[in-house]
């Protein structure tokens, strides 16, 4: 027998009662109450989780949100079409690009607007680079959870890349408004491919190296390997999508199952794994990064040079649109994002409302998984979900 | 998917079926068929993927609307089904027993729009508002402006004082003062 193989002594950790549930007696004393969140700014502690601990491990775990409620829905509820995109796009923070898309399509769907082919293939380039983006910030920072920094540093360097392509595109670098109800704002700056694609040369090698740095290492694959397992009859139960679902073998990407804009003229496949661990939901993030560099290789060779950009809208002032409602998705890097939109006659919506990932799997399928696992888990199994706080109470 | 909704519409009573796109319909059923219809469509039709549950206020006809919304990823097609509530008697019954992420959905609906979901899990507790002592916030008789301007406003403006005279007033209390009173 190993001498690092310890049967642990496991009479004082609860046990289940009748009902199934385990006995939890606070006021025995063997067990700590213990809150993260929700005032750290970082995306981990901007929510609340309220853990009861036994030793340094998870017995109880019920999720909160925190302080990040600002009523969007109920704002847009009072501005005009065009008044409530910048405000849309602010509901999430990492990817505001996902909310630029299915807010102008809900309100182009409902107004019977199709939009020119030049400004799918423009909104298809901001979806791929915003994923991008935001892929380049969680895939290395899986690894800063595990103390990791150096992976982090990179990444921020390499998302720095991109938004500096989103500003010269579009003029801002998180928040850009491009995509707005009938098309986009403008066509590709001179110049704009070259560019992009020496940044795509160095996220290229950024790829090599993060390989190396993190899932090559053998402190984060200890760390990551068969931790937070996510049984596959969990992901229709609780609503899991994107990454997450993928990587407990699902096929699911709203690209491919709903093609949309002109993702059916590209050529792709997302990955999909057969065992949902941290490892392997950060992982399959990392090919995400391939995939998506990729996509934007092929929309720029495909891309005509020239073209309508905008279909004629009504004036933004005085747009009322029919009663009515419609539902749209699109693949953001966590997975599934849409919106619910219902229109009354008026100039302004009846009710919007979104529909994030994380609203399901940062809510009540990390509740679930959290029990069991070890205290200083808990931040890396949030990353692996891809928290995003935001989203869930807008 | 017509075949389907045909032979559910005799026996779970649907309604207004409005075929918005090739993937997208939306339908209508009564709150007591309503359970019966999405655990039919789970467990036989293949409606495994839970999307979203939403609530519309329709003030003016006195009603709330809950819609559900499930996928079916076999066939790549969603159904948004309605319900419309009495808005007086705003109670549904709890479908948190048939998707995990549905006791989310009922909790903030409960708190955002007053309506009930009993025996949801955590339904009574806030969700996102803590001490909130008006209607709730997402009806659409709450004015967000008119609760800004009663609970923020008139603010207090913050004492302000000329800095120089501060400071010449806390170096030299009384004496600065005094010295300046007999020079003149």
């Amino acid at each position: 027998m190993s001498l690092l193989n310890i049967e642990t002594d496991r009479s004082k950790y609860p046990v289940k009662g009748e009902d199934g549930k385990l006995q939890i007696d606070l006021d025995s004393h063997k067990y700590v109450k213990l809150w993260q969140g929700p005032n750290h700014p970082g995306v981990t502690g901007n929510m609340a989780l309220e853990l009861t601990l036994a030793g340094d491990e998870i017995v109880e775990s019920k999720t909160h949100v925190g302080y990040l409620h600002r009523g969007f829905e109920k704002l847009i509820e009072r501005r005009l079409f065009v008044q409530g995109l910048p405000t849309s796009i602010r509901m999430c923070v990492a990817e505001p690009d996902s909310n630029e898309y299915v807010y102008s399509t809900c309100v182009e769907q409902l107004s019977g607007i199709d939009i020119p082919e030049m400004a799918k293939w423009i909104r298809a380039l901001l979806l791929e680079m915003a994923r991008l983006q935001a892929l380049l910030r969680v895939v290395p920072g899986q690894g800063g959870t595990f103390a990791l920094g150096l992976g982090v540093q990179w990444g921020v360097y390499m998302r720095e890349l991109i938004l500096d392509r989103f500003e010269e595109l579009t003029g801002g670098r998180v928040y850009h408004m491009f995509m707005t109800p009938g098309g986009v704002r403008g066509l590709l700056p001179g110049g704009f491919k070259k560019r992009m694609e020496e940044n795509l040369k160095e996220i290229d090698q950024f790829v090599i190296n993060i390989d190396n740095l993190m899932y090559s290492n053998s402190v984060f694959k200890k760390r990551a390997i068969d931790v937070a397992v996510l049984d596959p009859s969990w992901i229709d139960k609780y609503g899991a999508v994107g990454p997450v679902a993928r990587s407990a073998g699902y096929n699911r990407d709203v690209r491919k199952d709903y093609p949309y804009l002109i993702y059916d003229q590209l050529d792709f496949e997302p990955k999909v794994m057969n065992h949902s661990d941290i490892y392997n939901r950060s992982r399959i993030r990392w090919y995400d990064i391939q995939t998506s560099v990729d996509l934007i290789r092929q929309i720029m060779a495909k891309m005509p040079e020239k073209g309508d950009i905008k279909a004629e809208t009504p004036n933004v002032l005085h747009w009322r649109i029919p009663k009515g409602e419609t539902y749209v998705r699109s693949e953001a890097s966590r997975g599934e994002y849409g919106l619910y939109m219902v229109t009354d006659g008026s100039d302004k919506p009846r009710r919007i409302n979104l529909r994030g990932p994380s609203y399901t799997q940062a809510v009540a399928l990390l509740q679930d998984l959290l029990v069991g696992a070890n205290i200083a888990d808990v931040a890396a199994i949030m990353v692996s979900l891809q928290t995003c706080p935001p989203e869930i109470e807008r | 998917m017509k075949q389907v909704l045909e032979k559910l519409s005799a026996s779970f009573e649907i309604e207004d079926i409005v075929y918005q796109r090739d993937d997208l319909t939306f339908l209508s059923a009564k709150k007591e068929n309503l359970i019966n219809l999405i655990t039919h469509l789970r467990d036989i039709e293949g409606f495994s993927h839970f999307v979203l549950l939403s609530c519309v206020d329709w003030i003016e006809d006195d009603k709330f609307q809950l819609t559900y919304f499930l996928n079916k990823p076999e066939e790549k097609y969603d159904l948004g089904i309605r319900c419309m509530i009495d808005r007086k008697e705003a109670s549904m019954d709890s479908a948190h027993h048939l998707w995990k992420q549905i006791a989310t959905y009922q909790r903030e609906i409960k708190e955002m729009f007053g309506v009930d979901f009993p025996g949801s899990p955590g339904v009574d507790e806030p969700f996102i508002l803590e001490g909130w002592d008006n209607i709730p916030p997402m009806r659409r008789d709450f004015d967000t402006k008119q609760y800004s301007a009663d609970t923020f406003f008139p603010r207090e403006r913050p004492k302000t004082n000329d800095p120089k005279e501060y400071m010449k007033e806390q170096m030299h209390p009384g004496e600065w003062g005094e010295y300046r009173k007999e020079k003149k």
